[in-house]
Order: structure tokens, then sequence, then C-alpha cells
């Protein structure tokens, strides 16, 4: 029972494998910017999948851990990246009342 | 002496017989068909970004897709670990994923928005197998 379990999440690590290879392709041909930004976030969630996964058919679950800060990390660039591309700089406060009319919003 | 009693049993019935736990055959069951649907929903999301043919239709099969494939992946983890503190640790990934998830969609398809990206409206053709390479 316990092998057989290993070979399930040894296939289920490979399949997600195949899933990141996949969305490399839309990362390096999608034609806007927020294309590749969804490729990348969605790279990052795969990410997270495959380590929590690998971890176990290895069994060593150290790798949990990084999983959880890759998940938390994943956000963090999503919104830092969005944020540099809308107003060009990163020391920008997110709140209405500091955004100037007519300036900013990188059209 | 009773639970000296009780122990030996127990020790018995782990090592001795080679029966196969039923608890255990229905609880891998259960981690498969888990790992299965959610392996179904990312294989699926992913074709969708790849071949769908609007930044906001990507989006949608991306974040819809990613946070049920996601979830039910980590789902069956749990189920075939039990309950172990490795288990807490897949709890907890689960959960970042699906406060994070959804509303990372959410910004991308905002900022899209606020930028001009158009979806793409109208009766959908299919691309002409002559000039695809143009297009990207």
């Amino acid at each position: 029972m316990e092998h057989m379990m290993a070979y399930v999440n040894l296939g289920a690590a490979f399949l997600i494998l195949i899933s990141m290879a996949m969305m490399l392709g839309r990362l390096l041909i999608g034609p806007t910017l927020y294309d590749r930004l969804l490729a990348v976030n969605s790279f990052g969630t795969k990410t997270v999948l495959f380590l929590c996964v690998f971890c176990l058919v290895i069994g060593r679950p150290d790798g949990v851990d990084i999983a959880l800060l890759y998940a938390l990390m994943n956000f963090i660039a999503t919104i830092a990246v969005l944020k540099y591309f809308r107003y060009r700089a990163l020391d920008v406060s997110l709140l209405k009342s500091h955004i100037t009319k007519g300036e900013g919003a990188g059209k | 002496m009773i639970v000296s009693l009780i122990l030996a049993g127990a020790d018995t019935v782990a090592s001795g017989a080679m029966s196969i736990d039923i608890w255990e055959v229905i609880r891998n069951g259960l981690a498969i068909l888990s790992l299965l649907a959610g392996l179904f929903f990312v294989l699926g999301g992913t074709l969708g970004v790849l071949r769908l043919p609007d930044f906001f239709t990507r989006l949608h099969a991306a974040g819809m897709t990613d946070t049920l494939g996601a979830e039910l992946i980590l789902l069956g983890l749990i189920i075939q670990e039990g309950f172990t503190q490795l288990s807490l640790k897949f709890f907890l990934v689960a959960f970042f994923l699906i406060v994070t998830s959804p509303t990372a969609t959410h910004a991308v398809a905002n900022a899209a928005y606020q930028a001009g990206l158009k979806p793409l409206l109208g009766k959908y053709k299919a691309p002409d197998p002559e000039d695809i390479g143009k297009e990207g």
C-alpha cells in the first residue's frame, strides 16, 4: 500500500511538471504583459503543488515549509509587479488620496 | 496487567496479521480520487491558458481551475497523510492558496482592465491555419 501511494504521488508530481512546462509556453508567447504575469502566477502555484507532492515522494517533509513560503512570496511578487507596471515605481502609496488625477495611470 | 495484555494484542494485530486494513484502503482510495480530480483541473486549466483566444478567457481558465485543482491536490495529500504535523502544514498551504490565488487573479484582471485591455467580443472565429504564425 505504501509503495502504491508513492508511485501515485510520483505520477502526480510528473503531471504537475508537465503542466508547469506548458505554462512556460504561455509565458514565452504571451502577447501582452498581463498574459505573462498570469503565466508566472500560475507557474508559482504549480511550483507550490509540486513541492508538496515531491516532499511526500522523497520522504523529507522539510520542503513543505518552503512551499508555504513560496505561496506567500508568489502573491507578493504578483502584486509588486502589477504595482510597478501601473505606476512605474515601487515607492508609491496605494491609497487613493495620494494619486493625483491624470498622472500615474500608465496607459 | 490489563494494559499490557491490550498492548500485546495490539502489537500482534499490527505486526502479525498481514491482512489488508480496510480503512487504509478506503483512505488511499479517497486520496487517489482527490489527487486525480485535482490533476484533471490543473492540466485542464493549463490547456485553457495555452489555447483560449483572449486574455480574459485565459485568466478565467487559470484562476478558476488553479484554485480548485490546488485545493483538491492538497486535500488528497492531507487525506493520505492523516492527522500529523505535516498535514497541518498542507492545510496551511491550502489556506494561503485559497486566500491569495483569487486575490491575485482579481488584481491581474483589474490591472489589465484599467490599462485598457479590451475583452474579445462577438462570435468566435477559429483562426485561419495560414496566418497563425503572424499573429503572435
